[in-house]
């Protein structure tokens, strides 16, 4: 008798009761449904994307540079200049952002350490990300092209801005990681301090500053509100960043996106696909550099 | 967000200062690298005062009354933003309290459900959500979702809802029987979409510095993994997971290209949430080609102002709740 009560006790204790495990089993289920409310409209979204953008993808589409204008079908000219807009802008946004926002990064963690002025300053870039990206082109269209008119490189400085904080955020959760004893080995052997962060601490954290600063990248070149002010818009292709208006596959898909033709809107979903592409290609390398260079992670 | 606590690398023996005994080379670096590090603060307040300065000629001349009428008429030279401040009011409280939930749940299928090589593949589909552009919504919103959501849901909903109290003055028929695929409710679902894989993160993230000793704790007192994150998770990241949604919001209210697709252009404020709206950014979007000079363009610049200020003041409080947030569990 003694043994099967406390057999019964020993069932009870480790099996909750039938309420309780109902409720612990809908939880559960209730995760799984949120995850699948992410998956279905991502999923909804590429699969339309390439569908209706495949059929429109040609050599000649990705660069032809003429943008024919919007009656036209689909068939007819291509997104060259877009493309090249994107890749310029974007790029020298990256070439200006990711220096300074490194450097940005290296005073916060290597000089400012627990000083006011470090601490201000990385809340503030804090802030700055949550700046919404119009209005960092309204703010170059006040400050720039009011004077100087529109240009690539107009477009190009309202991306850096968007781009600055992310990439200071990233690099300075990186240079945390690196190993002080590093930094104390260098010091030792006699080096300055700048010698150390170029030598010893920068290449250590190199991986992930460059994975961070590739996402940036890849937000940025998906931006279209900061340069709706900035860059104007143009059907040929324009290599000269520094001068004349210019345009991007985000201004087209925009444009498109509000045409009643049928072959502008299907030159949008192209513009989409190619975009998209560019985006998922930098974050994948991204992922990749991640894996396969840093050497320290949270 | 948690990181091994080490000394300080700012202050090695004898680098503080820009003596003059240290290389002009490693002095030269610090100066620059400190730069860099100015150049965000110079930056926020360039904005603030280039951009006050392009619209004050709205802000004087409306005056505060002007300026929050809901009159929006560019051709008769009125400038009411109400009905903008309102729709982004509107839309991003649709956004987070679609967003909240799913974020919830993806946040602890993350951090308690799914084993950590299971997590890989989840945090793919949050990082592919992420990067798809916002102007990619808006296409595929305004030609696939909006048609669809106009004729297959809103048209049930609002004829299944109408008359009731509440229930039909948000979802029912505007005017006897009108409804628009391009709303106020199509807009907040767009933006639900976009601003749920940094609420998530953020969450996990809140979620990850919970203690083992606490989760363990509880499993011991024979709780479930449900009762576990009710009585374990929850009270130790509610004000981190707050700051998180602060931090959602604003993102929602500055989000504009895929908003201006989908909302439908109308600077009308109206309780039925299944009828076209306008928002803020979407207006500076939208208008900004047609408003070449004067109190227009001043006008849109002020709604910039407007916004920028609005997106400081969430993301200020967010970042003061994170703050409590990690002293008060002495993590970093």
């Amino acid at each position: 008798m003694a043994v099967i009560t406390t057999d019964q006790a020993a069932v009870d204790l480790r099996e909750p009761s039938g309420w309780r495990r109902a409720k612990n089993q809908f939880a559960t289920a209730a995760m799984w449904f949120s995850f699948l409310c992410m998956l279905v409209p991502l999923g909804f979204v590429l699969v339309t994307v390439i569908a209706k953008g495949a059929s429109v993808i040609s050599w000649q589409f990705l660069t032809n540079s003429t943008i024919p204008p919007n009656i036209l079908p689909a068939n007819v000219g291509g997104m060259g200049a877009a493309v090249v807009g994107t890749l310029e802008i974007t790029g020298f946004a990256a070439v200006m952002a990711i220096p300074l926002g490194v450097l940005g990064a290296v005073y916060l963690n290597e000089y400012g350490g627990n000083r006011p002025l470090a601490r201000v300053l990385s809340f503030f870039s804090d802030v700055m990300t949550g700046v919404p990206s119009i209005v960092m082109g309204l703010f170059i269209f006040t400050i720039w092209v009011l004077h100087f008119g529109y240009s690539g490189l107009a477009g190009s400085f309202a991306l850096a801005c968007l781009m600055l904080p992310i990439v200071i955020r990233s690099s300075y959760e990186m240079l945390r990681l690196v190993p002080n004893s590093l930094r104390e080995g260098s010091y030792a052997l006699g080096a300055t301090k700048a010698r150390v962060t170029l030598t010893v601490v920068l290449p250590a954290a190199i991986g992930g500053i460059v994975s961070g600063a590739l996402l940036a990248v890849a937000r940025a070149a998906g931006e279209t509100a900061p340069l709706l002010f900035t860059i104007l818009t143009v059907e040929a292709t324009n290599t000269n960043l520094f001068h004349g208006a210019n345009t991007s596959l985000s201004w087209q898909i925009w444009e498109n996106a509000q045409q009643p033709y049928a072959g502008a809107v299907a030159r949008g979903w192209g513009a989409a696909l190619t975009l998209i592409a560019i985006a998922f290609i930098l974050m994948i390398v991204a992922r990749l550099v991640t894996a396969r260079f840093a050497r320290y992670s949270q | 967000m948690s990181v091994t606590v080490q000394a300080d690398p700012a202050t090695p023996a004898g680098s503080a200062g820009l003596s003059p005994r240290r290389p002009i080379g490693d002095r030269a670096f610090q100066v620059l690298a400190l730069a860099s590090g100015l150049l965000v603060l110079v930056i926020l307040v360039l904005i603030a005062i280039t951009m006050s300065q392009q619209s004050t000629t709205w802000f004087s001349s409306a005056g505060w009354s002007g300026v929050f009428s809901i009159d929006w008429d560019p051709a008769h030279g009125k400038f009411g933003a109400m009905a903008f401040l309102y729709g982004t009011v509107i839309v991003s409280l649709i956004a987070i309290i679609v967003a909240y939930p799913v974020s919830m749940g993806v946040a602890l299928l993350l951090t308690e459900v799914v084993p950590r090589r299971w997590s890989r593949p989840i945090v793919y589909v949050i990082d592919l959500l992420a990067v798809v552009p916002s102007v990619v919504w808006g296409l595929w919103g305004i030609l696939i979702l909006v048609p669809w959501l106009q004729t297959a849901i809103y048209a049930h909903v609002a004829s299944a809802v109408n008359g009731i109290w509440i229930l039909g003055n948000l979802f029912g028929f505007l005017n006897g029987n009108y409804v628009s695929g391009a709303s106020f409710f199509t807009a907040g679902l767009i933006l639900a979409i976009m601003i749920t894989p940094i609420v998530t993160s953020l969450s996990r993230e809140v979620m990850a510095t919970v203690p083992t000793t606490d989760k363990e704790g509880a499993y011991a007192l024979g709780a479930t993994r449900w009762e576990m994150i009710r009585g374990a998770v929850w009270p130790h990241s509610q004000t981190g997971i707050v700051g998180a949604v602060l931090l959602g919001l604003g993102r929602a209210m500055g989000e504009t290209i895929a908003v201006a697709l989908v909302i439908g252009a109308s600077p009308t404020i109206s309780s039925h949430l299944f009828t076209p709206g306008y928002a803020m950014p979407a207006v500076i979007a939208l208008q900004f080609g047609e408003a070449t000079v004067g109190e227009f363009r001043a006008a849109l610049i002020g709604m910039g102002v407007l916004l920028f200020l609005l997106t400081i003041i969430v993301n200020l409080s967010a970042r003061a709740v994170i703050g409590r947030h990690a002293r008060s569990m002495g993590g970093a």
